[in-house]
């Protein structure tokens, strides 16, 4: 048996001699650098997004993908880099991703009509090379549509960043590029948060009923309408007391890591701190690589998932003073 | 001081080789006159090797094998002279533009940046081959000198001071250009050569032939001094071409059009400039069903164009023709022009080189040259006005975005560096947006078109929706936000809520995401006061 198998060994390296260097050596895995998501609990999570690779970030809708999106967004051009968003279906929001700290300026956004346009727009993007990120958003194309995405073209698009200093993003509500994916992250939403009076249900909620028309008629001549009047109309419906009288303060999301290939260099850096604080060696699994890290004292939890909240756009501009609202 | 000349020998057959670089090592007859007593006005030296005269016909030429026959140009003469323009101001300041075929250059002070005298005249035949000329090239002390060498002799000739007639006594005297009544007197005499010329008695010379027998002896003798009269430097840049027959295709097209960028990125780059924007300029041909439409009805006559403009607006200035080759095509492909093309104009904004230098530890940014080759195949590919970088406009009216050039930061500073945000420097920029935001801002999508809804109230509030073949319970909502505004045009007047909504079971197989039942999601939907209609604005995500 052991010489039919080191027969069949030396057969399948003559066959292959010239084209693979040595097809049953192992190869070592390179620590790849990460960028910061701009979210403290994924950064701790997976050690941020891998540069020269494709990271996906799947969930339903309403589950926190774009929250994720735009605060690395944020997070990156912050940083002067150059970012791209392929929008497969026209639906990102300018004016959020501004007040999420987007430097629109600093972001190419491609708007296409559908996924066959999209992913020839990425192949595009990613060929021209140069950009610090690309985020290819598919969230809002059906599943089933994103599935009959051929393997191929997301092999494309790993070989083409491979070797790049680009931050690969692929949005979708199912993770499809498989072994190509570097990160997969699953997002699902675990509660919306709601300010004010009149917490319960709906049904429950009946003061206030009767003046709606009129109270929101005179909110409206008190500002100009859009985001400003929102925060205004809080605080003036709070001081009167009404029952309905509150607002979308955010959600809490959980990110789940689902995959990981790389084992980044902020991610051997925590771990070189966690094995000094153990005093022993720590094993790293290549699917849940975050489990390892036990009951740290560092914020790492013993899980692969973290949560965080995410704060309504209306919150955020409640919190800013007069002037920055006027700007 | 020394002045160098450059001619440019068979000017007319060499204004059109330039444009078709496979004829250079052909035998090329140039022919002019009205259809059909077209006759031979040019040819260049394999051609009369072979047998051709000028003044020959069309006809009596053609009956050569292996002989090119093309029709002069103008055009590609003007645009030939304009390059050797170029080619002077390459390397001095101070060019004059003495003849259609020939420049004179002060070379005071050049030994600095070239060498020697013959290094400069190596200099000048390499950058002159570069522009698709093949010049003679002779310096001396002497403006007329130089000239008359680089008539007469080929190639490089360099003209010691003091050895002027002595070298210019071979020359044959046609070369003075002398009117024709006094090179036939010349001939008569038997006088053939400047020397023999520059032997005659001056005083019995001006006698028989006047002060034009004098001049001609001075020049003769390499003796006629005169100042050189500069030529302003020009900016214009443009290169043409008439096709003999009308192109259709793009990709036909696209091979006349590299072919005058080539030329005109050479002109560009022997001036040590870039182009900022290229101007197009194709002349149509009309065709005869069209002319007779046209011809009945005098009104179309100004809608169909006879020319059709494009301009190539270039975020950086730029000089690599086969960049500009591409961008070209790319602008050609979304709008064509509307028929065949009989002529090509090209002309070039020019600009300095674009001299920014990045800084090392700055983060990476795509090459603003393949950038703008990206954002034109993106352009081809999703439209114009789907690509770009998105500005908010100053309404608060919903989705008011419009879409801007995407420019790199350095350009968009006007070629000055930005700085990227140092991790002190964020601590310091307490009003910029991001770093007030402690926790993530909730991620919002826009559906475009908006979708219609139905909602289903319940003392007034909204308790069920169904949008997009789904149906849920809202289980908590904030509203109704009255927006309106921009009474002055298309008012909106809309009443927002934000609502969180669970799914029904029996809803998934209806809806499109993979969600499990019972699935939260949180809307933005909105009741048009003047629609009287449910819509669905977005979600948050």
């Amino acid at each position: 048996m052991r010489s039919n198998l080191a027969t069949l060994r030396s057969d399948v390296e003559l066959s292959l001699a010239g084209r693979v260097v040595s097809p049953f050596g192992y190869r070592d895995r390179k620590s790849v650098e990460t960028v910061l998501t701009g979210i403290p609990e994924i950064d701790a999570l997976a050690g941020g997004f891998p540069r020269g690779a494709l990271t996906e970030i799947c969930g339903p809708p309403c589950s926190g993908r774009t929250t994720v999106l735009l605060s690395a967004l944020a997070s990156r051009t912050a940083d002067a880099e150059v970012c791209a968003l392929i929008d497969a279906r026209d639906s990102f929001d300018p004016r959020s991703a501004e007040a999420a700290g987007v430097e629109l300026q600093q972001l190419l956004w491609v708007r296409c009509r559908g996924l066959d346009q999209s992913l020839r727009a990425a192949d595009l993007v990613i060929q021209g090379g140069g950009f610090g990120f690309i985020a290819l958003d598919l969230s809002d194309v059906a599943p089933e549509m994103v599935r009959h995405v051929p393997l191929n073209a997301w092999f494309r698009f790993r070989r083409a960043v491979e070797d790049t200093s680009t931050v690969l993003l692929v949005l979708e509500q199912e993770s499809n590029a498989k072994t190509c994916a570097s990160l997969v992250l699953r997002m699902s939403l675990k509660t919306a948060k709601w300010s004010g009076a009149g917490k319960g249900n709906v049904k429950d909620k009946t003061a206030g009923i009767n003046a709606t028309g009129i109270k929101t008629t005179e909110i409206s001549r008190h500002s100009r309408g859009g985001l400003a009047q929102k925060v205004l109309a809080k605080e003036w419906l709070a001081q009167a007391g009404l029952a309905h009288a509150r607002l979308l303060d955010g959600s809490d999301v959980q990110a789940e890591m689902l995959h990981t290939r790389m084992q980044s260099i902020n991610f051997q850096q925590a771990q070189n701190e966690f094995r000094q604080a153990q005093n022993g060696p720590v094993s790293i699994g290549r699917r849940f690589a975050g489990r390892d890290f036990a009951n740290s004292s560092d914020g790492f939890e013993r899980s692969d998932t973290q949560s965080f909240s995410a704060q309504s756009v209306w919150t955020y501009l409640h919190a800013l003073p007069v002037e920055a609202k006027l700007k | 001081m020394s002045f160098a000349a450059i001619h440019i020998p068979d000017f007319i057959v060499q204004a059109v080789v330039r444009g078709e670089a496979a004829l250079r090592e052909r035998a090329v007859a140039i022919v002019e006159g009205t259809a059909p007593l077209w006759s031979v006005v040019a040819a260049n030296r394999r051609a009369a090797q072979v047998g051709i005269e000028l003044g020959m016909a069309k006809s009596q030429a053609a009956q050569f094998t292996d002989m090119e026959i093309r029709h002069r140009s103008p055009v590609q003469e003007k645009t030939t002279h304009e390059a050797l323009l170029d080619l002077g101001w390459s390397v001095s300041p101070r060019v004059e533009n003495s003849a259609p075929d020939t420049i004179v250059l002060d070379l005071t002070g050049l030994s600095g940046l070239f060498g020697t005298e013959e290094k400069i005249a190596q200099e000048l035949a390499k950058r002159g081959s570069g522009l698709g000329l093949s010049a003679r090239i002779a310096i001396a002390e002497n403006i007329e000198v130089a000239i008359l060498a680089s008539r007469g002799m080929p190639g490089i000739t360099l003209i010691p001071p003091g050895e002027e007639a002595k070298r210019l006594r071979t020359l044959p005297v046609r070369t003075l250009l002398p009117a024709p009544e006094i090179l036939e007197t010349l001939t008569r005499w038997g006088v053939e050569t400047c020397g023999r010329l520059a032997a005659l008695p001056v005083i019995q010379l001006s006698e028989r032939l006047g002060q034009e027998g004098v001049r001609l002896h001075t020049l003769a003798r390499g003796a006629l001094v005169r100042s050189q009269v500069l030529a302003k430097p020009s900016d214009n840049f443009q290169e043409e071409m008439e096709l003999d027959d009308s192109v259709e295709e793009l990709e036909s097209l696209s091979f006349v059009l590299g072919r005058l960028l080539d030329q005109l990125c050479e002109r560009l780059a022997a001036r040590s400039l870039s182009a900022r924007s290229i101007r197009m300029e194709f002349e149509l041909e009309r065709s005869f069903e069209k002319g007779l439409q046209l011809s009945a009805d005098a009104d179309q006559h100004k809608l169909l164009p006879r020319k059709f403009e494009k301009i190539l607006a270039l975020p950086v200035p730029m000089r690599d023709s086969k960049l500009l080759l591409k961008l070209v095509r790319l602008r050609l492909q979304s709008d064509p022009p509307p028929a065949a093309v009989i002529k090509i104009m090209l002309s070039a904004e020019a600009d300095r080189v674009r001299t920014t230098q990045r800084g090392l530890f700055l983060p990476a940014s795509p090459e603003p040259e393949k950038l703008e080759l990206t954002m034109a195949r993106l352009a081809n590919l999703v439209g114009d006005a789907n690509v770009g970088s998105p500005q908010l406009m100053d309404t608060h009216r919903p989705d008011a975005i419009r879409m801007e050039r995407f420019r790199l930061a350095q350009e968009a500073a006007g070629g000055r560096k930005k700085k990227p945000i140092a991790a002190a420097d964020k601590s310091v920029e307490k009003n910029s947006s991001a770093s007030r935001i402690v926790k993530p801002a909730n991620g919002f999508r826009l559906l475009r078109p908006r979708v219609p809804a139905c909602v289903e109230l319940r003392e007034g509030l909204p308790a069920r929706v169904f949008f997009q073949g789904s149906h849920g319970e809202i289980v908590a909502a904030s509203g109704p936000w009255r927006t309106s505004g921009e009474w002055w045009q298309d008012p909106w007047d809309q009443a927002e809520w934000d609502v969180e909504v669970r799914f029904s079971a029996s809803a998934q197989k209806n809806r499109r995401s993979a969600n499990p039942a019972g699935e939260r999601g949180l809307y933005l939907i909105y009741y048009d006061l003047r629609q009287q209609g449910w819509f669905l604005r977005g979600m948050y995500d």
